[in-house]
């Protein structure tokens, strides 16, 4: 497509929706969001930037093999699951840990490995599909 | 066991690790089990059977329950002792085999699940491992899978065992249930018969099936032959030494609880007779050396079967004797068959004499075992044919009867094992041909010819394993006292009657193949009967599935929205379930807009003329679905369904982008039938979320997931703990389905590219 407008629009939200769906990643515990919606807006910029700048522009920036991708999200999530066993607890049951950081507190968990996960997948999925179709010819 | 398990698994690997020596490493494994379990023997004596319990899932009365007895231990001194000389023996007959590792992962995970079958106290843990012999042999059968005859075989082996294992799992779960308990120590300690639960009798004939499936009774006994198309340490292992002896164990295992029924002596013994006597009668018509020990094996089997009819000391005594015997002299005459194969290219005995002088630690262990096959002084099998005549003539006329059978079987033995001598020691003046194997492929052979004259000669060593053995099968009875020399009675005469027959029969026929009768056995051939009806199944199937998956997407479309829609429709009616009072005056205007849009979308997507309106006007209805999730505050469903609603029309219009001009090729008769199936499908959907809101069966779990949301998984966003704690096992379950598909999609496009490529 060859949109000014668009290619250069594109290209200035990308680093914005990406903050932005790291963010809606790591509030999904207490608020809207999570790492399937987070995933979700992640992929939508990617498709963006790729259908205003062209595939090749879009493999520039995400270069990454998307079905690894994937993979790496599946095994994080199956990974997350385990720390558990360690405890003698169920698999997949949360641990939790709360890292002070000044006067706020970071709340670590095995459920955020497993968010990070879906994200992943979610992202690998979508730009598997995006890839496949664009690059096809 | 488990150590084992992942060495097999690994042993892929290990394989390339060290190369030629690999199977010497592995071995290892194996005997360091037969070692344990001759320790446990003698532990055993002192402190009875040991017994091992985790519940799995307790409620269908699965566990994982292990009870090792003198039986299971006997079993695993021969499934890891041979094991141990088979993994030696295979590294060295496989070298620089390209699938050398496969080998040895298939033939150790065998090993696993044999051990597995023998110490399993869980009807149903015994059944999985059950299944897991068959299925390694099926894959060690089809070993050299480029072939079509061992595929074949590899087929018929599974499927004969595998419906076999079917028949067992039904018979053992009527068994179980009858019994309320799914623990086989436990049935018999209870005292447990199979005649005393409900179907008893389809009980006992389910388990008789599956064992006389696995271990190639009459008539099932076609796939062993022709299972010898797998390379021969998988045959010795396999089809000689223990997975045939699977079902006899099974059989020896159940016996206590089966034995009551009234057709077992029958049963037992008219079948195993019949697989005695024509095992006998094709093992000395064949020239193949495999193809006859293949059908002396199949008369081992049958006498083994005949030994369990009686549930007598002398019939076990002599079970156990067999048993071991024949373990050691078949498998050490396998392992010599794969040997002559592979140093000389042929395994027809009309080709082949005077291998002494090639082969000449083969020859030594060949006239040792041979010895042994004809049971003759002082080897463990001669202990074990003179039990065996002597129990079978202690039990009347029917006994008499099978004891000549079992002297008219050894007569083929004698015949047999004097082809051997006279393979390897006829014409001894020639010149050596042919070069001795590797120590490898030797070590085997001697060791397990040379134990059984040893225990032969030593036979109170056996006597006290033995006796163990027979205590889960018959409790503490009085045992037969075993000696070499009884003295002059009617078992030896026998005896020394059927070797001299066999020599007088050798001489007089010698190694020529003899044709009598070979079209009318042809016609007795049972393989190519079972293929026919393979086949026919086969096309059946097709067809079936031809008429069912024809390939068209619109008629799945079809046939699983009309299917769909009539099943709920009738239940809706069926059950008469009540539809809610609505009151149309609580609805606010913006709610009424935006079902308005949604039915108008809706609508027009089906009228208008292009892909890109479909795709838009699709979206309009996802948009104003997710405004809906607005209304009625979910504020996290609404983000996700705007989001993908936006994906899928970026990734539609890219699709689109590669489709086809459109065009309307349904005819006007298809539309009407699509527009009705649709209007009824919308309509039962309809009624089907009306219905939901009056009817409840059980308390709603939101308000819990609510309530337990911050306290157990200190989360504020309900959806979301739900997604990855409450529910993360479900989670995974759809990352994964998510990520095949994407593979899924990717492959597709990908194949189609590949494709294209050769014509630009």
């Amino acid at each position: 497509m060859n949109s000014l407008l668009l290619t250069v629009t594109a290209r200035v939200l990308l680093p914005g929706f990406l903050i932005f769906s790291l963010f809606l990643l790591l509030r999904g515990h207490d608020l809207p969001g999570g790492g399937f919606a987070g995933g979700l807006v992640g992929s939508a910029a990617f498709a963006l930037f790729g259908i205003a700048n062209g595939v090749e522009k879009l493999r520039e920036v995400f270069n990454i093999d998307t079905i690894w991708l994937i993979g790496l999200g599946l095994f994080l999530a199956i990974l997350s699951g385990t720390f558990s066993l360690f405890l003698g607890d169920p698999y997949l049951l949360a641990i939790w840990y709360e890292l002070p950081f000044f006067e706020y507190t970071i709340k670590l968990s095995t459920p955020l490995i497993f968010d990070i996960g879906v994200y992943f997948v979610v992202i690998g999925v979508v730009m598997t599909i995006f890839f496949s179709l664009q690059e096809d010819n | 066991m488990l150590a084992t398990t992942i060495v097999a698994l690994c042993s892929s690997f290990l394989t390339k690790l060290f190369g030629k020596k690999a199977g010497w490493i592995l071995a290892l494994g194996p005997a360091s089990l037969a070692i344990a379990s001759f320790d446990l023997f003698r532990r055993m004596s002192q402190e009875g059977p040991f017994s091992s319990f985790a519940s799995w899932l307790p409620d269908i009365g699965f566990n994982i329950a292990f009870h090792i007895d003198g039986l299971g231990l006997l079993m695993s001194m021969l499934i890891c002792g041979i094991g141990t000389f088979i993994l030696i023996y295979g590294g060295g007959y496989l070298k620089g085999h390209e699938y050398l590792g496969r080998f040895f992962v298939c033939i150790q995970l065998f090993l696993v699940a044999m051990v597995g079958v023998v110490f399993s106290d869980n009807i149903i843990l015994l059944f999985i491992f059950w299944e897991l012999t068959s299925l390694t042999s099926f894959m060690l059968i089809g070993f050299t899978h480029d072939k079509q005859e061992s595929r074949m075989a590899a087929l018929h082996a599974l499927l004969v065992t595998g419906a076999g294992g079917l028949c067992l799992l039904v018979g053992l779960v009527i068994l179980g249930l009858g019994a309320g308990t799914f623990e086989i120590s436990e049935m018999i300690r209870n005292g447990y018969q199979v005649t005393a639960g409900p179907y008893g009798t389809a009980a006992f004939i389910l388990i008789i099936l599956g064992a006389f499936t696995k271990s190639a009774q009459f008539p099932f006994h076609f796939w062993l032959p022709g299972a010898m198309a797998a390379p021969t340490p998988v045959s010795a292992y396999l089809h000689s030494a223990t997975m045939v002896k699977a079902g006899i164990f099974l059989l020896a295992r159940f016996q206590p609880i089966l034995s009551p029924h009234e057709w077992w002596t029958f049963t037992l013994m008219t079948f195993g007779a019949i697989t005695m006597l024509w095992g006998a009668f094709l093992a000395i018509k064949k020239n193949d050396l495999k193809q006859i020990l293949a059908y002396t094996t199949l008369s081992v089997l049958g006498l083994l079967t005949v030994l369990l009819a009686f549930p007598t000391p002398y019939a076990a005594t002599a079970f156990a004797y067999v048993l071991l015997a024949h373990a050691m002299y078949k498998g050490t005459l396998f392992m010599v068959a794969g040997i002559v194969d592979h140093q000389t290219g042929t395994r027809d005995v009309t080709k082949l004499s005077g291998l002494f002088r090639s082969l000449p630690f083969t020859g030594i262990s060949v006239a040792l075992a041979t010895i042994a096959m004809a049971g003759i002084i002082p080897t463990l099998s001669f202990i074990g044919k003179e039990i065996a005549l002597e129990g079978l003539l202690k039990e009347g006329p029917a006994g008499a009867a099978l004891a000549t059978m079992t002297a008219m079987a050894s007569v083929a033995f004698t015949f047999v094992a004097l082809i051997f001598v006279w393979t390897f020691f006829a014409n001894l003046e020639d010149k050596p041909k042919y070069k001795e194997g590797y120590p490898s492929l030797l070590i085997g052979p001697l060791c397990l010819s040379v134990l059984g004259i040893v225990l032969g000669v030593a036979f109170p060593l056996t006597q006290s394993i033995v006796h163990t053995a027979m205590v889960p099968m018959l409790g503490d009875a009085a045992y037969p006292d075993l000696a070499l020399w009884h003295g002059i009675n009617l078992p030896l005469m026998m005896s020394l009657g059927s070797v001299a027959l066999g020599v007088v029969f050798f001489i007089s026929v010698g190694k020529k193949p003899w044709s009598l009768g070979e079209e009318s056995l042809r016609h007795l051939a049972l393989a190519p009967r079972f293929e026919a009806v393979y086949q026919k199944t086969l096309k059946l199937a097709l067809k079936g599935a031809g008429i069912l998956q024809h390939g068209h997407l619109r008629y799945y479309m079809r046939t699983t929205v009309i299917g769909t829609a009539a099943l709920v429709i009738l239940s809706l009616v069926v059950n008469q379930i009540p539809m809610p009072e609505t009151d149309f005056k609580t609805l606010y205007w913006h709610e009424v807009a935006v079902f308005m849009i949604i039915a108008i979308a809706a609508i027009a997507a089906t009228m208008v003329r292009s892909r890109l309106a479909t795709i838009a006007c699709l979206g309009i209805i996802g948009f104003m679905i997710a405004a809906t999730y607005v209304m009625f505050s979910a504020p996290d469903l609404a983000m996700t369904q705007v989001l993908v609603e936006t994906l899928t029309v970026i990734l539609f219009a890219l699709v689109i982008y590669k489709l086809p001009a459109y065009e309307r090729l349904s005819s006007k008769g298809t539309v009407t039938i699509d527009a009705i199936i649709s209007i009824v499908f919308g309509a039962m959907f309809t009624l089907l979320v009306l219905a939901s809101s009056t009817t409840r069966w059980a308390e709603t779990i939101s308000v819990q997931h609510g309530d337990m949301s911050w306290v157990e998984a200190y989360g504020r966003n309900v959806v979301n703990v739900i997604l990855v704690d409450f529910r993360a096992l479900d989670t995974m379950g759809e990352l994964a389905v998510l990520g095949i598909a994407a593979v899924g999609v990717f492959a597709l496009l990908k194949y189609r590219r590949k494709k294209k490529e050769p014509m630009l």
